[in-house]
């Protein structure tokens, strides 16, 4: 995403020869367009987020952030988010090490399975919790025998959120680690290292910067999450309200400095978000671009240097890596 | 890949087991049996004639159903028109602060929608920064159905973004160079060999902002203004069923939404298997 037209166009530029790019005119007009279009939609509502939150001053915007329903909301946010996370993070692991490094049958249908909660409305997934433990859900008379609260507190909460948040790492780490094929565990494998270890030295340096902006990202959406927790929250103030639905209530009391106090932080989170994706980005550019210059010069030197089958490392995906694997090892060895 | 008699292919690599089991067991708790709980309900407790009242001939419903689908094909479609700016303009050209717009194109992912809902709804009021400007042209924005289009094709920007960008940057330049060669002005290049080409990715973009836009909740919330059989979403509705206990009508209505979300998610799995096959 974001590439660069020149990396394709390397010596012969098509781009800036006329007639196959666009007069000054159209150009300038063009990006006018985009820019506008991101300005309405993108930058002008993140703008005013900040400016109404600080529109009556620091304090206020302290005293919105402090006061003892808001430390509530922001604590269940918290723990929610502390929970959801993690488990997501080791399915989207777990799921991605099955399905990238092995052959089955089934894969695809496994796929769009893991998917799913993406195409389901978010007060679906809220609604499909209130069935199973609500008043007059399935279990809802039996919880209530012994006296479990699920819906209307915390445990559905989580639930919900753990449901819309499903998907994310493991959506990040299935391409990155399909790509990455396995060879390399293979190789660490037959130079004795255990299973445990394997993914440890040789897979968890290879996706770690895919990870961490999964993870990143599942914890947005985690804290962020609107729809599916209103259904299953029940609003009780200082309670059940999390970072988003306090920004509704204060909101609807017509608390808009104090609403857009809160909001701002879900907003900086937002915001952080899109840096680490940056620089993840930025990150696996200059690994592939290390990668690319590795592959030359092994060309390069080619048959002297290196036995013909270490050489032909055919896209040098161990130099994905930033530390040196095993194959590096293997590299300098011969 | 996978031979006629084992399900597996033989590996060296350990855990699948273990992974394969975890997953399966995850997936299935929170994800599989709550879904089937909702079908098992419809199946059990709805009749077919209940459905059909609570949930197709209800003219509240129905409202609810038009505005839902009606706001969302003009969200997706000015995404799609839009987004294919956006995109071009990004793999295309350069200009200052070029790699600032290309991560702010994500920001609908991150930003959560309530935050996205209540900016939106300041921004358009008859007192917001661009509210003010169509209040005297009798124009309302927030609290009616325009309000609902752009907090649609705010929150389903990204999608058509990012799958035209990939699908720009595969096209060979040799193909634009030989359109010139023969003679085509830059609109009928642009027409004739790179529209064909992204179509699949730019429809793709298309029904994954419509399928989003289709399920969304919180940032619509806010500024539709929420009157019934004028301004309320069908997700709405569901949440109000739910909230005097009326699971019947509030399935009623979710089954309806799941059956088209399924659809369209089949669909996007169609086209991006056509574009796959595009491509190579």
């Amino acid at each position: 995403m974001g590439g660069n037209p020149a990396s394709h166009a390397c010596s012969v530029s098509p781009w800036g020869i006329a007639p196959t790019s666009e007069s000054a005119w159209t150009r300038r007009l063009l990006i006018g367009t985009a820019l506008a279009f991101l300005a309405l939609f993108l930058f002008l509502p993140l703008a005013l987020v900040f400016v109404v939150a600080f529109g009556s001053g620091v304090g206020a915007y302290l005293a919105a952030l402090t006061e003892p329903d808001a430390r509530s909301a922001i604590r269940l946010t918290l723990v929610t988010a502390a929970v959801a996370v993690p488990l997501n993070t080791l399915f989207g692991v777990a799921a991605a090490w099955a399905i990238a490094k092995f052959e089955f049958r089934g894969k695809n249908l496994l796929t769009t399975l893991i998917d799913l909660p993406f195409a389901v409305s978010p007060v679906i997934a809220g609604l499909i919790f209130v069935l199973l433990f609500g008043v007059r859900g399935w279990l809802g008379p039996w919880l209530q025998a012994n006296d479990i609260r699920i819906i209307f507190a915390t445990p559905g909460i989580v639930l919900a959120t753990m449901f819309v948040t499903f998907p994310f790492v493991a959506r990040e780490l299935i391409p990155l680690m399909q790509a990455q094929g396995t060879e390399e565990e293979e190789s660490a494998l037959t130079l004795g290292a255990g299973g445990f270890q394997t993914f440890r030295r040789v897979t968890l340096p290879n996706i770690k910067w895919g990870l961490i902006y999964g993870v990143i990202l599942c914890n947005a959406r985690a804290m962020g999450e609107f729809g599916a927790v209103s259904v299953v929250s029940g609003h009780i103030r200082g309670h059940t309200n999390t970072m988003p639905l306090h920004i509704e209530v204060l909101y609807n009391d017509y608390q808009t400095t104090a609403s857009f106090a809160v909001a701002s932080l879900l907003a900086l989170l937002a915001v952080a978000t899109l840096v680490v994706k940056s620089v993840v980005e930025w990150k696996t550019a200059r690994n592939q671009a290390i990668a690319a210059r590795e592959v030359a010069e092994d060309d390069e030197g080619s048959g002297s240097r290196y036995p013909m089958d270490l050489s032909a490392d055919p896209v040098g995906v161990h130099a994905l890596a930033c530390e040196p694997t095993l194959s590096d090892t293997q590299h300098a060895e011969a | 890949m996978v031979n006629g008699l084992h399900w597996k292919r033989p590996s060296v690599l350990p855990g699948f087991g273990l992974c394969m089991g975890f997953m399966l067991l995850y997936m299935g708790l929170l994800v599989l049996i709550p879904l089937g709980g909702l079908v098992l309900f419809t199946a059990t407790r709805l009749s077919a004639a209940e459905l059909w009242d609570r949930a197709i001939a209800d003219p509240r419903v129905l409202a609810s159903y038009r505005l839902s689908f009606g706001a969302s094909l003009i969200a997706a479609t000015l995404n799609a028109g839009f987004g294919l700016v956006v995109a071009w303009v990004l793999v295309r050209y350069t200009f200052p602060g070029k790699r600032l717009v290309d991560a702010m194109v994500d920001l609908p992912f991150a930003l959560p929608t309530a935050v996205s809902g209540i900016a939106l709804t300041t921004l358009y009021a008859h007192t917001g920064w661009i509210g003010r400007w169509f209040d005297p042209l009798g124009i309302q924005v927030a609290y009616a159905w325009p309000g609902i289009v752009i907090a649609l094709t705010l929150i389903g920007m990204p999608f058509v973004v990012r799958t035209v960008q990939p699908a720009l940057e595969d096209l060979e330049p040799e193909l634009e160079e030989a359109a010139a060669s023969l003679g085509a002005t830059r609109w009928q290049t642009f027409r004739r060999v790179i529209l064909p080409a992204v179509l699949p990715a730019l429809l793709t973009g298309f029904a994954m902002a419509l399928a989003r836009a289709v399920g969304e909740f919180g940032s619509v919330y806010f500024i539709a203004g929420n009157m019934p059989y004028r301004t309320e979403i069908a997700p709405l509705l569901i949440l109000i069923r739910l909230e005097q206990f009326d699971y019947v009508g509030a399935t009623a209505i979710g089954v309806v939404m799941l059956v088209v979300a399924f659809a369209l998610l089949l669909v996007i799995n169609l086209l991006q298997w056509w574009s796959r096959r595009f491509q190579t």
